[in-house]
């Protein structure tokens, strides 16, 4: 199957409820190629709900997702996604190999050796293949986690709270495998609530509260200082900016 | 691409077992105690009471059955790895297939040990009609097995899963373990009435031929949000 292959996505005037809860109202932005945009937010913003519309696992309750010029769908979308989640998404029994082969099979990768000794080796993990990831460390799990996420080398990369649990050590790899994404042409967007560590690293930020958007900034500095005083203040809907032009 | 995927599925669930064997412990333990209870209660001087075999055996295996589709897709729900299978891009019915026929080895595993037992402490010439017996169990399993893995899948997220699945199977397969049941019953007459037999497994093979054409059919709407 070929991937869909598209340039941008725009999400345009996104609501999402669950029965009377309202999870996201009226989001709208827009991310780019090679660049990396930050979902930021306290806790129940509504990022890891924006991730998961984002890659398909649900759908809008109004509004629209784009994903280019809007023809991409199905299992063609969904072979150019890449997912990193809260969890690992791996099987704690199965070894980082097996577990690797068994995500390439499933993206319809033809030479699954290959393709999980190149991802291990980029996780720095080549000589623990054959490990059972139930062995592994935090750190290593997340490490095996996200090449399980790029082994179909996807366009959009989604990732939520990546840095969860990593030391300094690993949180500087997972930073420069994020760069080195955005310098391959992938759409990155990551949803994390660790400022210090999306410092640097952001292209766009979208601050969320309440399931709404309340500030964008293009090359943030200082997010910091930005999101205290960003989340000092109660979103409203007349604040909610239109973010899908630049 | 389709059964590759199966394939793949069915693989790992296999390996994921072979290396705990959590499940099929948890299963046969179950069922072996559920038939050496049965035996007790209902085997009196030596003698069973007529066509129980047949009961006792397919209650075995619908409980273990029941215990097999919980296990295996709690596994699925705790590292999240279901959300892993829906994202990509496979088919999902291939993935349900993939799911449903290791549910089905992981059963017909269980009732090479529940046969002899059941055979045993019951006196029941069960064995006597060996290919009739394994279409019977075979037919049966797919029809139980067929809507456990659709419910189980769809009961991944709520709360109250343990309880729900049992609800929402039995009534449902009930059909597929009269048909069992009575097929079994069939065998272990002096006289084996093929005719009957035939009717018998003919329904199970209706049964399956629905149930597994509607959940390939509901799967993956099912699956999305």
């Amino acid at each position: 199957m070929t991937p869909a292959d598209f340039d941008h996505l725009t999400v345009d005037d996104v609501s999402r409820h669950f029965g009377r809860r309202r999870a996201l109202s009226h989001i709208s932005f827009r991310a780019d190629r090679g660049a990396i945009l930050g979902l930021l937010g306290p806790n129940g913003a509504g990022k890891s709900t924006m991730l998961a519309l984002l890659a398909t696992l649900l759908r809008p309750t109004s509004g629209r997702i784009r994903y280019g010029d809007g023809g991409a769908a199905g299992a063609a979308l969904r072979a150019a996604i890449g997912v990193l989640g809260h969890d690992v998404f791996l099987y704690p029994e199965l070894t980082a190999r097996e577990n690797l082969e068994f995500f390439a099979g499933l993206y319809g990768i033809a030479d699954l050796g290959a393709a999980a000794s190149r991802a291990l080796e980029t996780a720095g993990l080549a000589g623990r293949g054959n490990d059972a990831v139930s062995s592994f460390s935090r750190g290593m799990r997340q490490r095996v986690a996200l090449e399980r996420a790029l082994i179909h080398q996807p366009r959009l990369v989604l990732l939520d709270e990546p840095f969860t649990g990593l030391d300094d050590a690993s949180a500087e790899a997972l930073g420069r495998r994020l760069t080195g994404l955005r310098a391959g042409g992938a759409i990155v967007i990551l949803a994390t609530h660790d400022l210090d560590l999306a410092q640097g690293l952001l292209d766009r930020a979208v601050f969320l509260r309440d399931g709404r958007v309340v500030h964008a900034a293009d090359r943030p500095d200082a997010l910091r200082a930005m999101y205290r005083d960003l989340m000092a203040r109660v979103g409203t809907a007349a604040d909610a900016p239109d973010l899908t032009s630049r | 691409m389709f059964g590759r995927i199966v394939w793949l599925v069915l693989r790992k669930d296999f390996m994921i077992e072979v290396r705990s064997l959590e499940t099929a412990y948890t299963m046969l333990f179950f069922a072996i105690s559920c038939v050496l209870v049965f035996a007790f209660a209902l085997v009196q001087e030596g003698r069973a009471p007529e066509g129980g075999a047949a009961g006792i055996l397919w209650i075995a295996i619908a409980f273990a059955g029941t215990l097999a589709l919980g296990r295996t897709f709690e596994r699925e729900r705790q590292a999240e790895t279901l959300r892993a299978l829906l994202l990509a891009p496979a088919a999902r019915p291939a993935v349900y297939l993939g799911k449903l026929l290791g549910i089905v080895a992981l059963l017909s595993a269980a009732e090479t040990v529940l046969v002899p037992l059941v055979a045993l402490l019951f006196q029941a010439p069960l064995l006597a009609h060996p290919i009739w017996l394994a279409l019977i169990l075979l037919t049966g399993t797919v029809g139980f097995a067929a809507v456990g893995t659709l419910f189980a899948a769809m009961l991944i997220r709520a709360r109250s899963r343990d309880v729900l699945l049992p609800v929402l199977l039995y009534p449902i397969t009930v059909p597929v373990i009269i048909a069992g049941v009575r097929a079994t019953s069939v065998l272990l007459e002096p006289d084996v009435n093929t005719g009957f037999l035939q009717v018998w497994l003919a329904l199970l093979v209706c049964f399956d031929v629905v149930f597994v054409t509607l959940a390939l059919w509901t799967f993956e709407p099912l699956m999305t949000d």
